[in-house]
């Protein structure tokens, strides 16, 4: 693995899965190891220690240095610096993310012109942190990249949006909205864009069925993907 | 007012809103005398001038659009969610299907990612890298051939289309003999590609480029000065910098304004940093300009294919951890491409742990560490993203794909409103969107 060693700190770790059986199968027809009682907990890349390594420590530093002109201080606005796969992900409190997506585009040092949308996920067993927002944003001026996440509950599912400074997410949140149901508030026409206008449910939360038929090939039944024996998930 | 289901009337808080379906016109203009007239057409999602099933709304003011809107969605089918019930191998045979114009590239951007997280980047072979690049090479030439053809069809120009499409057959049977499919081949997998180059591929690829340079001239002769082409292509559905920056435009579009940003160059993956090409760009910020671009990355696109010939050296293409490697050799019989029959003797008569090996690794797949990562390549379109999810497991958690047609539909409106329904349809098609990869 290229990962750095994990370094021990004194974080609490983050709970963001439960599998069980030698497989982690959901399914209880899956595992016939005899291992069906073992139970493996999944928990967050811990954070990250100065130095990150890379440009990361500059992003770092440039971000201290801005973000007191939003009134707001970097230990109040990022929960925690993960840095996994050479890549730096800042977590941030959604509160902040829109004091965080200015200065990562005004301020001189940081530069980030282009926001590459967001993407969602769905960690059902992490408790109030179950949706996940990531932002990608690239640096032309500077050839960087960053990546932002901001995590919120089911049960208060809204994250400001940042159309007003970053246009292109526009459709992203849409997309985002449309199929985990975070609701980005400030967006100026939040409305379903790839399933129909009276769809219900969000179809890519992990609660919601794949669907599927089973169907017969050759005298033996298929059960639909989410059904058969599986060795994960 | 008439009963028909298609052509009825109805009051909004808008005023009275007319539908028509065609034919009825002078019995509702008849009727609206007096009261103010705003026209909104649905043009598509099934419109031969939409660039697939795109469904553009638009409000006319005469022949001039004063409002554009996108309609998507028509051919969602859920591939991202669908690949969270698949192995990590399984997802190749499923982003291949987004754009379906450059299918390397969606597994390639898929790929990178997996390997990135499983931290065999390093460990993949050159010959694969090199295998990648040469078969995106083909791809990119493809795609802009589509792109011209399809362009071309839109505005008009059906020797543009005839042209394009005959040549990208070409191509498409170089991805056939080599792949054994033509579109849609899941050919590149996480650690490497599937199989190894067949006999005598290098020189069967270097006569098809040989054509193609003479073919592209014709081609680019037939445009480049043409009058009505030029007409319909020059100061339309123009964007400048400041609106790619602000709409997160890449791709052609964005080096139509002149500005050099192709992440080959920027931030290069499987060794682009080797070889020797030009970023095009234009300054002119028009569907001419694209056009334009379109026509030199073919060329220079064969001027990589070239290199990558000739740096193809023997050796493996798939990494030599035979806890991820795909333990099939593929071969090709009468029946297409499919496991190799001295494999299938080995392990079903010989080596029972090569049995067990093979069904364990097709079967449950390989692990994946938990984390995420998010690789960015330069597709045809622009910056071809792949956010992957792993939760540890042998089955992607979550794959998001940013893709760059999806992005760039959002300039429809800064290009083509306060211009004609004609230059409309240009500038779409200088955005060329491929919806497969719109809506996934």
């Amino acid at each position: 693995m290229s990962d750095k060693e994990i370094i021990t700190t004194n974080e609490t770790p983050i709970l963001k899965d439960v599998v069980k059986g030698a497989f982690g199968s959901s399914t209880s027809a899956g595992d016939t190891s005899g291992f069906g009682g073992l139970v493996t907990t999944i928990q967050a890349t811990p954070s990250a220690q100065r130095p990150y390594g890379s440009y990361f420590d500059e992003i770092a530093d440039a971000l201290e240095k801005a973000l007191p002109s939003q009134k707001v201080t970097f230990e109040q606005a990022i929960e925690r610096v993960v840095v996994q796969v050479d890549q730096l992900t800042l977590m941030v409190k959604k509160e902040y993310l829109k004091a965080v997506a200015r200065v990562l585009r005004d301020d001189p040092a940081l530069r980030f012109e282009m926001c590459m949308g967001v993407a969602g996920a769905h960690w059902p067993k992490e408790k109030n942190r179950e949706l996940h927002a990531i932002y990608p944003f690239v640096s032309i001026t500077n050839n960087r990249r960053v990546m932002i996440e901001v995590i919120t509950s089911e049960t208060d599912p809204h994250i400001p949006s940042i159309t007003d400074i970053y246009p292109s997410n526009n459709w992203h949140e849409r997309e985002t909205y449309d199929f985990f149901g975070i609701i980005f508030d400030g967006h100026p026409s939040l409305t379903r864009i790839e399933m129909p206008d009276d769809w219900v449910g969000y179809p890519q939360r992990k609660d919601y069925p794949l669907g599927g038929i089973p169907v017969e090939y050759k005298g033996a039944v298929i059960p639909p993907p989410d059904e058969r024996r599986s060795y994960s998930g | 007012m008439s009963t028909d289901i298609f052509s009825g009337s109805y009051d909004t808080t808008q005023g009275r809103v007319y539908t028509l379906s065609g034919g009825d016109w002078d019995t509702v203009l008849g009727s609206t005398a007096g009261e103010r007239e705003r026209i909104v057409v649905n043009m598509g999602p099934q419109h031969p001038s939409t660039h697939g099933v795109l469904r553009l709304i638009l409000e006319l003011d005469g022949e001039t659009v004063t409002e554009a809107r996108c309609g998507i969605g028509y051919l969602h089918t859920g591939i991202e969610k669908n690949m969270e019930y698949r192995s990590w191998v399984q997802g190749t045979t499923y982003v291949t299907r987004m754009d379906y114009l450059s299918p390397i590239f969606n597994e390639t951007a898929y790929c990178l990612a997996v390997e990135k997280m499983l931290g065999i980047t390093d460990q993949i072979p050159d010959r694969a890298n090199t295998i990648r690049v040469l078969l995106m090479e083909l791809n990119r030439v493809s795609s802009h051939l589509v792109a011209l053809a399809t362009g071309g069809m839109e505005l008009g120009a059906l020797t543009a289309m005839t042209n394009g499409f005959r040549d990208r057959e070409l191509i498409l049977d170089l991805f056939e003999m080599i792949t054994g499919l033509r579109m849609n081949m899941a050919y590149v997998r996480p650690g490497g590609v599937a199989v190894d180059l067949p006999v005598g591929a290098e020189k069967k690829i270097e006569e098809t480029i040989k054509l193609l340079r003479t073919r592209f001239k014709d081609n680019f002769n037939i445009l480049v000065d043409n009058p009505i082409w030029t007409r319909r292509t020059k100061n339309i559905g123009v964007l400048d910098l400041t609106g790619c920056m602000a709409l997160g435009i890449t791709g052609p579009v964005l080096r139509s304004t002149g500005l050099p940003w192709d992440l080959r160059k920027t931030q290069p993956y499987c060794g682009y940093e080797n070889y020797e090409f030009n970023v095009v760009t234009e300054n002119t910020s028009d569907t001419y300009g694209r056009f334009l671009i379109r026509m030199r990355e073919m060329h220079e696109s064969l001027n990589i294919v070239e290199q990558a010939l000739t740096r193809l050296k023997p050796g493996p293409v798939m990494v030599e951890d035979k806890s991820i490697a795909w333990p099939a050799q593929l071969a090709l019989g009468s029946d297409g491409l499919g496991n190799s029959l001295d494999h299938i003797r080995k392990i079903m008569g010989q080596s029972m742990e090569s049995l067990i090996h093979h069904f364990k690794l097709v079967t449950e797949g390989f692990k994946v560490p938990a984390g995420q990562a998010y690789v960015a390549i330069e597709s045809p379109r622009g910056e071809l993203g792949a956010l992957v999810i792993s939760d540890g497991g042998t089955k992607p958690y979550r794959v998001h794909f940013r893709d760059p047609s999806f992005n760039n539909l959002q300039a429809v409106g800064p290009m083509g409103e306060g211009g004609q329904v004609a230059d409309l349809v240009a500038a779409v098609a200088s955005i060329d969107p491929v919806m497969g990869g719109v809506d996934r």
